[in-house]
C-alpha cells in the first residue's frame, strides 16, 4: 500500500482550519458547559424537591438522548425558531454546551457532595454564613476532586465536536470527509483527523494533569 | 450565660432529646458525660444549632437562638465549637485555618489575622507548624489547631464534642492539657468526654446523661463518689 503523503500535505491548510474550529467548538462548548452545568448542578441541589424537577429533567433529557439527535434537532428545528435561518457553527456550540452542561452539572453536584459534612458544620460554626462556606471551604475542595471527571466530560466533548460534521460545521472531520470524498482514499484523510484528535485531548490532559499537581497540598 | 429550657430534639419518630434544662454560668466548665446515644453529643449541638431544635428555648448571654429573627451567624462567632474529627479545612495551610473565620466573618486585615493567629499557636505549643498542611499533623497536632482556630473568633464560650475520642491514647494528654489552661484562664466551657479524668480535675459540674434526659447533676466529687441514681452507678462502676 502507497501512503499518499502528497495528499496531506495538499489538503493541511485545510485540516488547518478545521482543527482551529474544532478548537473554537470545543472550547465554547466547555466554558459555557461548565458554567451552564454548574447552575444546573446547583439547581438539582435545591431542598425543595419541585424547584429541582425541572433541572432533574434538563439532565434526564441530555444524558438520556444521543448527541447526534440532539445536534439535528437542534440545527434545524431549534435554531431556525430564533435565527430565521440555521447556522452549523452556533447549533455545533449550542448542541455540544448544552450537551456537556448535563454531564457537569452531575460532576459538579457530586464533588460537592463528596466532602464530609464536618467541613460545613465547622464553617458554621465559626459564624460563616452558608455562601462563605460554600465559597472558601466547600468548593474549594470540590473542585480539587471534579478536575479528573471534568477532564473526562472535556476529552469526550473534544471528539464529539466530530459529530458537528454531520451538519456541514467546517471543523476537522468535515474536511477529513470531504478529503476522502475527493481522492475515495481512507487512510490518509482519517488517519491525519485521528492524529489531530489525539494531540488535541493529550495536550487537555497535560494542562489538566499539571492543575492538578498544583493544587495538591502535601 | 447559657440557658437550655426544656430542649426536645427529634429525628423523624426517633426522640433524642426529651426535656433537656441546663444553665451554665460564667467561666464555669460543664461536663457532660453518659452512654453512647444518650443525646450528650445533640444536646451540645443544639446550643450553637447545628441540629435544629425541634422544642423548647436555647438562651446565649440571654439571646434565644430559636428565635427566627436571631442571627444565628453572628451568635457562632460567640461560641466557639471543637469537634471529635477535628475537621481541619484540609486545603488550607494550618496558619490559614486560622486566619480564615476573623478575615471574612468579621473583616480583620490579614496581618493582624496572622498575628493573632501566630499567637494561639505559640498558646496551644504549634508555632512551628504555621505553614504546615493539616494532612501532615498527628491527631493531637490537629485538635490543638482545631481548638486555637475556634479560638480565632475570640469566643465567650467554648463546646467540645468528645475532643479526644479520635485520637491514640498517647495525644490525649496534650489536649487536654491545653483545655485545662483555658479553664483556668476562665473560658465557659461545656465539653462532651469519656475523660473521666478530666471531668474530676477541671469540671465544675458533671451532667450524667442517659436516654435523651439528664438523670443526675452534680459537682465531680459528689457525683463521682456518691452517685445517688442507679443509672448513674450502673454507668460509673463500667467506666470507673
Amino acid at each position: 500500500m502507497d501512503f499518499r503523503w502528497d495528499l496531506i500535505a495538499e489538503y493541511a491548510p485545510l485540516f488547518l482550519k478545521g482543527t482551529l474550529v474544532t478548537i473554537g467548538l470545543s472550547v465554547a462548548g466547555i466554558i459555557i458547559g461548565s458554567i451552564l452545568g454548574l447552575f444546573i448542578g446547583l439547581g438539582k441541589m435545591m431542598r425543595k424537591k419541585l424547584w429541582a424537577l425541572p433541572f432533574n429533567w434538563y439532565i434526564n433529557f441530555f444524558r438520556g438522548t444521543p448527541l447526534m439527535v440532539q445536534i439535528l434537532l437542534i440545527h434545524f428545528a431549534v435554531v431556525p425558531v430564533f435565527l430565521g435561518t440555521t447556522n452549523a457553527i452556533v447549533a455545533a456550540i449550542l448542541a455540544l454546551s448544552l450537551n456537556s452542561a448535563a454531564y457537569v452539572a452531575e460532576i459538579f453536584r457530586a464533588g460537592i457532595q463528596s466532602i464530609d459534612k464536618g467541613q460545613m458544620e465547622a464553617a458554621r460554626s465559626l459564624g460563616m454564613t452558608h455562601g462563605q462556606a460554600m465559597r472558601f471551604v466547600i468548593l474549594p475542595q470540590a473542585i480539587k476532586r471534579m478536575i479528573p471527571p471534568l477532564g473526562n466530560e472535556f476529552i469526550v466533548l473534544i471528539k464529539d465536536s466530530s459529530l458537528a460534521a454531520l451538519i456541514a460545521a467546517p471543523e476537522l472531520m468535515y474536511w477529513g470527509r470531504a478529503m476522502q470524498g475527493q481522492y475515495m482514499r481512507p487512510w490518509e484523510p482519517y488517519l491525519t483527523a485521528a492524529v489531530i484528535y489525539l494531540v488535541l485531548t493529550l495536550s487537555l490532559n497535560f494542562l489538566l494533569n499539571r492543575i492538578e499537581r498544583r493544587l495538591a497540598t502535601e | 450565660m447559657i440557658e437550655v429550657k426544656s430542649l426536645k430534639k427529634s429525628f423523624g419518630i426517633n426522640e433524642v432529646l426529651k426535656d433537656i434544662n441546663v444553665t451554665v454560668k460564667p467561666q464555669e466548665v460543664v461536663v457532660v458525660i453518659g452512654p453512647s446515644g444518650s443525646g450528650k453529643s445533640t444536646f451540645l449541638r443544639c446550643i450553637n444549632m447545628l441540629e435544629t431544635i425541634t422544642g423548647g428555648h436555647v438562651l446565649i448571654e440571654g439571646i434565644d437562638i430559636t428565635d427566627k429573627k436571631t442571627d444565628i451567624n453572628k451568635i457562632r462567632t460567640e461560641v466557639g465549637m471543637v469537634f471529635q474529627q477535628f475537621n481541619l479545612f484540609p486545603h488550607k495551610k494550618v496558619i490559614e485555618n486560622i486566619m480564615l473565620a476573623p478575615m471574612k466573618v468579621r473583616n480583620v486585615p490579614a496581618e493582624k489575622a496572622r498575628a493573632k493567629g501566630l499567637e494561639l499557636l505559640k498558646k496551644v505549643g504549634l508555632a512551628d507548624k504555621a505553614e504546615a498542611y493539616p494532612d501532615s499533623l498527628s491527631g493531637g497536632q490537629k485538635q490543638r489547631v482545631a481548638i486555637a482556630r475556634a479560638l480565632s473568633m475570640e469566643p465567650k464560650i467554648m463546646l467540645f464534642d468528645e475532643p479526644t475520642s479520635a485520637l491514640d491514647p498517647e495525644m490525649v494528654g496534650e489536649v487536654l492539657e491545653v483545655m485545662k489552661q483555658l479553664a483556668k484562664e476562665g473560658m465557659t466551657m461545656v465539653v462532651v468526654t469519656h475523660e473521666m479524668g478530666f471531668a474530676k480535675e477541671v469540671g465544675d459540674r458533671v451532667i450524667f446523661m442517659d436516654g435523651g434526659l439528664i438523670v443526675e447533676e452534680n459537682v465531680p466529687s459528689e457525683l463521682f463518689n456518691y452517685p445517688k441514681e442507679d443509672r448513674t452507678k450502673a454507668f460509673l462502676s463500667k467506666v470507673l
